[in-house]
């Protein structure tokens, strides 16, 4: 692990969520014997440092009416891949954008990206964007449909020891 | 997801599209917010509880990168007859290094991703998955991500 036990107990402390009180950190500090002023720069430390891509809510695209999923995978020729996932990418329905290794011959599919809409008919336009956008570069696609969520829980580390040592 | 949520009015909808961006780390954060927004820090915080408690959003607070903690990602997919699909679903699903898993329209009809402190973990749990199930575990870990600006329209 890239971090020391004292962001590890912070990490443990906020993976769950933020307290939904007024001064969040200091009662995440207090939790951990900690200062806010520490728990305030160890946070920002571990955001400049990408172990925290942001502190930020997280939609459940089913309320927000967004409840066609699909996972669009492309077989793109491997020397304009960097290229065309970058502006795959940038496709501002594109929710995540990938790069993964083909398993032939059961899957010929390199590029992967994830699109949502209202209903199966908005994702297909906004697959043909994509393969427009792709052209002759992709040989081959699909598109996968979420059918049911199975499980969403996120990254959970295990707790494995006391935050700094305390019982 | 499956439970119905009560209607959203346009203050939800303002926050949601505002912290899908950040949160100040200040010793105030929802103080600040609130200001931007308009409204007290009490109502902010009381609107927040109702849209996590109605799963309008899924969570609020820190996304940690596994890689930059050292760990792994992968997606992971198996073929799944239908007849076994429940039963191979709880075998799956009981491990904790699986994070999320969907069910989708292919042959390869489960999508799970792993989600371990070490790099190691990953094939650890992708064995013992392909060993519990007797079905072959398709890794596909990502080779490069790209850049993402997408935001829920709220």
């Amino acid at each position: 692990m890239n971090i020391d036990t004292t962001d590890r107990g912070i990490i443990e402390a906020t993976q769950g969520g933020l307290p939904l009180a007024p001064a969040p950190y200091a009662e995440v500090a207090a939790g951990l014997g900690l200062t806010e002023a520490e728990v305030i720069e160890r946070l920002a430390a571990m955001q400049a440092r990408g172990v925290i891509r942001r502190i930020a809510a997280a939609p459940n695209h089913y309320a927000f009416g967004l409840t066609a999923n699909g996972m669009t995978v492309w077989d793109v020729a491997d020397e304009m891949a960097e290229e065309l996932g970058a502006e795959v990418g940038a496709l501002d329905f594109v929710s995540h954008c990938y790069l993964r290794p083909r398993a032939l011959p059961m899957w010929p599919y390199n590029l992967f990206a994830m699109v949502h809409g209202r209903d199966r008919g908005e994702v297909e336009a906004k697959r043909a964007r994509i393969s427009e956008l792709l052209g002759p570069c992709c040989q081959r696609s699909d598109i996968l449909y979420s059918t049911r969520i199975l499980k969403k829980t996120g990254l959970r580390l295990t707790p494995r020891h006391n935050p700094l040592g305390r019982r | 997801m499956s439970r119905p949520t009560p209607p959203l009015d346009v203050t939800d909808r303002r926050i949601v599209n505002a912290l899908q961006e950040g949160f100040p780390l200040t010793p105030r954060p929802y103080a600040e917010v609130a200001d931007w927004l308009g409204l007290t820090e009490g109502e902010l915080i009381r609107r927040l509880g109702r849209l996590l408690d109605t799963r309008a959003l899924t969570r609020f607070g820190p996304f940690f990168d596994a890689e930059a903690l050292g760990g792994a990602f992968c997606l992971c997919a198996m073929a799944v007859p239908e007849a076994r699909f429940d039963e191979v679903m709880t075998q799956v699903n009981a491990r904790a290094e699986v994070a999320h898993n969907y069910a989708r329209t292919h042959r390869l009809n489960m999508w799970f991703v792993l989600a371990t402190e070490t790099r190691e973990g990953i094939e650890d749990a992708a064995r013992a998955i392909e060993h519990e199930t007797g079905l072959s575990v398709f890794r596909f870990p990502k080779e490069r991500e790209f850049f993402i600006g997408f935001r829920v329209a709220a």
